[in-house]
């Protein structure tokens, strides 16, 4: 009896599994308490000034003015510049997905290189893409399209514009999409493809009818990324098409635009008194944030309907 | 595996009344498939009769699905398959470079071993493939859906959720559904890859009896692991081992008196 007891019994203290225990809850709540940090001090010193007439003022009188000051003309700008990166993005990362897992052959060289090339492009610094974008869309489209349409010497799209800069995101957030759609692909049974076959089905009618509709919700996870990524992001529109001041809203896609980013980085380094634009400068970023979050969550909202809707499909 | 029960299912009236007057329809000569360089086929030849069942058996790893899987052109899909020989389907070779892939798996419907239905709804399932191939009006596609699924002896259950998820279907429900979906486009021939392997002894015993029924429109080959089920619901049996047609014979031949030591081997359990 003792004997068997004594085989069971248990340690007193098992010293490296509570260190470990403590090593991993510490590391997870460092990282929750950053985010809250992060998120209360913009709240807290966001707050005040935010209101209506922040929100859907402009910047007429004074940019810098506490009292005045607007933040309408930066969410119209980033919300096109996102929406037009998304209408850019998804489709073409989509049907790159499509190709590498449904036509390449995953063992040729070629599906190797576009793989490294994808992987290595989600590695650029995004001032890179900033500077691509102004020598390749900017220069080289831009100018060409002038060339070509203005004889005169006219520049109507090689200089900076929102259509470049959605088009240099689109570009940066591309592998977002790809991947994501190629997981979702991929995850798909490959046994409804084959019934789709069996049946006389071609593969086209197999990937539009069966595949693509079942990989939506990994299609719409990698939107929801890229729009995530992008629409914080400040350096690769540096270049190619975000103005510092514009009395106007942009009109057409070769307009310049103000952006909730880079004006944070306006506020925060150009104003004749930084104490005293702070208070906007806050709500500038909470503004910021709302954005980014409002369109993840319409995003995600879109989503949970649409898997609801394939579950019960009435 | 005792013999006895094996010989009294085969002597049912309805698995022996095999011979008589059904014609060649599938007819293999000297086919080889390889995977890149290994061969897993070699050199099959072997007649296959319509308007009967047809069981391929054999162990793992044998080739028997892959052989299937050639009549209707299935291992097109894997890369760097090659095959030899001739495969004539009603005297047409199905491997010609004129052939229209489409229009034969039209004619030779496939049923697979994990029951595949669409995320869709029960009627979407089966319109799925009618709409393919060009039926438009829906009173059409309501008539077909429906006769397709009282052939497949699925009516009775679903007749009330036509248009609820086929995912909510049980597993005997869902092959019987990917059976419905399959003879809806009206094929002449009817491939089924271990359709019951994945199923429970009651929804075995009602895809076998659904077999049994479907014979009389169609022309079924059908690969088993279960040998009582070959018994039970073909009227010839092909062994394969290892790449190779050991034995082709009816039913009755090969599991009462099989002509080769290794099929009396295997059928009989002491291998396999």
């Amino acid at each position: 009896m003792s004997h068997s007891n004594q085989q069971f019994k248990r340690k007193t203290f098992d010293f490296s599994s509570w260190f470990f225990t403590v090593l991993t809850g510490a590391a997870t709540y460092l990282i929750v308490s950053i985010l809250a940090v992060i998120l209360l001090n913009v709240l807290i010193s966001g707050l005040p000034r935010f209101s209506w007439r922040f929100l859907t003022g402009g910047t007429e009188r004074d940019m810098f003015s506490v009292a005045n000051a607007g933040v309408w003309p930066m969410i119209v700008g980033t919300s096109i510049r996102v929406f037009v990166m998304t209408l850019m993005v998804v489709p073409v990362g989509v049907i790159t997905a499509i190709y590498l897992t449904e036509y390449a052959s995953s063992i040729s060289f070629l599906t190797r290189v576009i793989r490294g090339a994808v992987n290595n492009l989600a590695g650029v610094p995004s001032i890179v893409f900033g500077l691509f974008g102004l020598g390749f869309f900017i220069s080289y489209v831009g100018k060409g399209l002038d060339h070509v349409f203005y004889a005169g010497g006219e520049s109507h799209w090689g200089k900076p514009a929102v259509i470049w800069a959605a088009l240099t995101l689109a570009v940066m957030t591309l592998p977002v999409v790809i991947v994501a759609t190629e997981e979702s692909l991929r995850s798909i049974q490959p046994g409804l493809r084959e019934a789709s076959l069996a049946l006389g089905a071609t593969k086209l009618q197999t990937i539009f009818k069966i595949v693509v509709p079942q990989a939506m919700p990994g299609i719409l996870t990698g939107a929801i990324l890229a729009i995530g990524r992008a629409a914080g992001e400040v350096a690769p529109i540096l270049f190619t098409g975000v103005a510092y001041y514009m009395a106007d809203l942009p009109h057409s896609l070769n307009d310049l635009f103000m952006d909730l980013g880079f004006h944070t980085f306006i506020l925060a380094s150009q104003s004749p008194n930084i104490e005293q634009t702070k208070p906007i400068l806050y709500s500038t970023v909470l503004t910021l944030l709302l954005l980014t979050f409002g369109l993840n969550f319409i995003a995600v909202l879109v989503r949970g309907r649409m898997r609801a809707a394939r579950r019960s499909v009435h | 595996m005792t013999d006895t029960p094996l010989k009294t299912v085969i002597s049912r009236p309805g698995a022996t009344s095999a011979a008589g007057d059904h014609r060649d329809l599938i007819h293999v000569r000297d086919l080889s498939l390889y995977y890149g360089a290994s061969k897993a086929l070699k050199n099959i030849s072997i007649s296959l009769k319509g308007n009967l069942v047809t069981a391929f058996i054999g162990p793992s790893g044998c080739g028997k699905s892959t052989f299937l899987r050639c009549f209707n052109r299935m291992n097109d899909l894997i890369d760097h398959v090659k095959i030899t020989g001739l495969i004539e389907i009603g005297g047409q070779d199905i491997n010609h470079r004129e052939v229209d892939v489409i229009e034969l798996r039209k004619k030779v419907g496939m049923v697979f071993q994990r029951s595949n239905p669409f995320p869709k709804s029960i009627f979407e399932n089966i319109a799925y493939g009618l709409r393919l191939h060009g039926m438009k009006a829906k009173s059409e596609v309501e008539g077909v859906v429906e006769q397709s699924l009282k052939a497949s002896a699925l009516w009775d259950e679903v007749k009330d959720r036509l248009h609820s998820s086929a995912l909510g279907l049980s597993g005997g429900q869902q092959q019987r559904l990917c059976i419905a979906r399959a003879i809806a486009i009206k094929p002449e021939i009817l491939l089924m890859d271990e359709p019951a392997s994945a199923l429970d002894p009651i929804a075995t015993s009602k895809i076998e009896e659904l077999i049994l029924e479907l014979k009389r429109d169609f022309t079924i080959v059908i690969v088993t692991h279960n040998m009582q089920q070959a018994a039970r619901i073909s009227d010839y049996t092909a062994f394969f081992y290892i790449g190779e047609l050991i034995e082709y014979d009816s039913t009755v031949k090969v599991f009462t008196n099989p002509g080769r030591k290794q099929t009396e081997d295997y059928v009989t359990g002491r291998f396999g």
